[in-house]
Formats: structure tokens, sequence, C-alpha cells
């Protein structure tokens, strides 16, 4: 292994970050696509060269980008975000039902066997795929029309589809996270979909423990042990060992369960990383003190990485994309904030520095490791 | 005004976001466009040409103007003039460009 390139996606561009296996000294780059807001950079597991990203403004809607030589060109491939067949409507803050109306892509997410096929999940809630290199992408219909799919309704951020995690041993099984509707799986490519929120107890919707309707934040899965997922929700962060059939509470240990991203170590699947933050009404850290949190028994007993990190005065957020961890053999770790910095450990937590400090407010950062 | 066998030539001023994703190293350029001149006629003819600015001025599907965008020429926004309207003689003779603008909006 000779390295790792980091993709950092911000408000206002993107930028790449690259060191060696130390992960001590860092070459930044950027800003790409200046002054567009950048949602997510994502590399081909099959090919670090192909890498994908999401531009996306106001102005000018949304942008897709190819570069197939590591991020020094870009090329702009397919924008054309169409949903298949009948439009249907979904609830809307007033309880009113508001036709599907595409807004931004949220997340790429890479084949992990073919680098041309890659999916995007949108706002408004709603899964694509694309073969041919993101050139052209088509909906599965099934998801948005999933019979639950009128209760869906937008959280504060937006009704998007933010989190796709493939299943290693079959690329027809699928997990898609949406806020604020829950988690759903597939098991025949995207045709059909069940909800997959067993387990889930949330206080901000009528029914604590409905079907559908979980503000869920973000998934994570080991390679290894590939029934086994872990999710940050809106409140709680919770396990499943059954491939999201039913979810049980890990949270206790933690000073505040509530934060958007969840993380697993890349060659233990029982380490999982989380950042707490105070409260739904207080997007910061608590007490000014930015601490990842990490649990080496797969959840319920948790200590806090410091080493490195503000520990006073610190009041950013980490969004749901913006951690990530490297497959080099001590397992760097990586995560950007609203306050624009990237922090980086190359000891799987145990020690932290800043690679940047005042970048726009990080939307998302994900980790290619260099062969 | 012109029929559709011939074409005139029409400067069209892009926002910086748009010239640089559309590879445009000048302010201005210049179309052909065939037959009436419309904002619709300008817009077919600049996405014929830069097919990546497809879905960034109007939607793909509806050809809706995207709400953040303005259209104005001679001190006029036609932003909200029906798109298949004839533009102003100016534009059509080229002493005015047609000028298309990212609204205020957001910071």
């Amino acid at each position: 292994m000779t390295g790792v390139r980091v993709l950092v996606g911000t408000r206002k561009g993107a930028f790449i970050l690259t060191a060696d296996g130390t992960r001590r000294d860092w070459h930044v780059e950027g800003p790409l696509f200046g002054g567009w807001e950048m949602y997510h950079l994502a590399g081909s597991p099959q090919n670090t060269d192909r890498i994908y990203a999401s531009a996306s403004l106001g102005w000018f809607g949304q942008q897709i980008h190819r570069s197939d030589d590591g991020g020094s060109t870009w090329t702009p491939v397919g924008n054309h975000f169409t949903y298949d067949g009948d439009v249907g409507t979904h609830q809307w803050f007033d309880g009113s039902q508001r036709p599907w109306e595409f807004t931004r892509a949220w997340h790429l997410e890479p084949s992990l066997s073919d680098p041309d096929t890659v999916y995007a999940g949108v706002e408004d809630a709603a899964l694509f795929r694309s073969v041919d290199g993101g050139q052209t992408w088509h909906e599965l219909r099934g998801l948005r029309c999933h019979e639950s799919g009128p209760d869906w309704q937008p959280g504060a951020g937006g009704m998007c589809l933010h989190t796709i995690i493939q299943d290693p041993r079959d690329a027809d099984r699928l997990h898609v996270a949406i806020s604020a509707a829950g988690v759903f799986r597939t098991a025949d490519g995207g045709k059909t979909w069940q909800p997959a929120n067993r387990g889930l107890q949330s206080g901000q919707i009528p029914q604590p423990e409905a079907e559908v309707g979980h503000c869920v934040h973000n998934l994570a899965r080991h390679p290894q042990r590939p029934d086994t997922l872990y999710m940050q929700k809106h409140w709680d962060v919770m396990r499943s060992d059954d491939d999201g059939a039913s979810w049980y509470d890990i949270g206790d240990g933690l000073p505040t369960d509530f934060g958007f991203p969840i993380d697993v170590h890349a060659h233990d699947p029982d380490t999982v990383y989380v950042v707490p933050i105070t409260s739904d009404e207080q997007h910061f850290p608590l007490d000014g003190k930015l601490r990842v949190y990490r649990s080496r028994t797969g959840g319920g007993d948790w200590e806090p990485l410091t080493r490195g990190l503000p520990q006073e005065h610190c009041y950013v957020n980490v969004l749901r994309d913006a951690m990530a961890v490297d497959n080099l053999d001590d397992c760097g770790i990586y995560f950007g904030t609203t306050g624009g910095q990237v922090y980086a450990s190359p000891d799987a937590g145990d020690t932290w520095a800043p690679v940047v400090r005042d970048l726009p407010s990080v939307l998302s950062v994900e980790v290619q490791t260099l062969p | 005004m012109s029929d559709s066998a011939t074409t005139t030539a029409i400067r069209v001023h892009l926002p910086t976001h748009l010239r640089k994703l559309a590879r445009i190293d000048d302010g201005e350029l210049t179309l052909d466009v065939p037959g009436t001149v419309t904002i619709s006629a300008v817009l077919d003819v600049l996405e014929a040409h830069h097919p990546v600015l497809t879905g960034t001025i109007r939607h793909h599907d509806t050809q809706q103007r995207r709400a953040f965008v303005r259209f104005f020429a001679c001190e006029e926004d036609l932003s909200h003039e029906p798109h298949d309207a004839p533009l102003p003689d100016p534009v059509v003779h080229g002493t005015e460009p047609l000028l298309i603008i990212g609204a205020m909006a957001g910071g």
C-alpha cells in the first residue's frame, strides 16, 4: 500500500488530500468545481482512478462529474434524473401531499464489482443507477413506489436518500436509508423493497415503533460480517445482526446518542466509530469538546478519542457522509466538520491531527487506499 | 426576424459557472439561431452546441426556466415572458446581447 487519497466535498467546492502510508504529510489540491455544492465524491473499489462527483447549485441544478485519472481531470457526464413513470406524491411538512421533485444527488455509491456501475441516492428520495459510467441514469422505481411512499416526509435537510449499502456476497442485495422514512432493503436488484426498521423507536413520530417514518442518519457494514449493520439514528445508535431484519440499541455508554455519521474499522467488524452531538436542537459537540467515540465490542461499551482534537470551544458538526476509514493495516480514520476542518487519525483513532483547518463547510469525506 | 431557412447571429452572455462548465473561454458567445429568434430557440441552439448545459438553465423534462435563472435584454427582465415570444429587435440585430443571469439568491 502506497498511500491514501481523501475526497472532500464542501459547500463551495471539492478538495483532494493525498499522503503516503504514514499519513503525516499531506498534499492539498483544490478547490475543484469552485462554488458548487459538492455533496459527495466516491471512488470505484475496482479502479482507484475512477471517481464520481456530485455537484449541485440552487441556480443551475445537478451535475455529475467523472474522473478516470484519479481526480487530475474531470468530465461532466449525465445529469438527467427523471423519476420513472407516475411521479406520485409524498407527505409535506404541512401534512399535504406533494409530488416528488428531483433536487440533487446526495450520495454516489460505485459498485463493488463494476467501475461503470454506480448508484445515486437523491432528493426527493429515490435510487438511481447508471451502468455506463454515469452517462445515463435510470430510477429503480420499486423503492419510491413502495406502498408506504405517500407517508414519507422530509427531515430538516430535505427528503433524501443518503445512504446506500451494498452486500459483498450478492450484488442484488442493497440497503438504503431515507430521511425521514427509514431503512429499506432489496434482494432482487432493486425491483422490490421491504422496510427494515423493526426495533427502532422514534419519539418524534406518532407511533414510535412504526414500520416506516424513522429519521435514520447513516448506516455502516463490515464486509467480513455482512449480516451485521450499524446505524446512527436521529437519536439512538443501533445494531442489527440479521441483515437489518431487526435492530437493538447499542448506545449505552455514550454521552449522547444523537449524531450523524457511523463507521466501522476496516479490519475489525466489532470496532465502531460515532461522533456524538449534543442534541437535535444543538448540532454541536457536548461541552465544546470534539470527541470521536469508539467501541471495540460492537457497541455498548464506548471510549472517547480526544488526542489531537479540540477539547474546548468547539461547536462544529460532523455530517452523515463526512467520516471514512482507509484499508491500510493500522486503519486510518478521517472526518470533516461544518467548520471546514478535516481531521485524520493514522492509528485507528488513538491520535488525530488536522489535515486542513479552513475549508468551506464539509459535506462529505471519502478515502481511497491507493495500491 | 428570420424565416426557418436562415439563421441570425445572436450574442449571448452566460454566468461564470456555466461558462466554466461548458469550457467557454470568452465572456460572450455568438449563436446562429434559425427561424424566429426567441428564448427557446436560443436555448435550443445553445444546448445543441454545449450539451453539458442541458438542464442547467431550464429543466430537462418540462423545459421551464429554473427558478433562480433570469433572462435580461435591453435593460428589461424577460424571464416571465413566454419563451416562444420574439426577442427584442436590438438582440436580433446583434446590437444587444441576451443576458442569462444567475439570480441574486443565496450566499
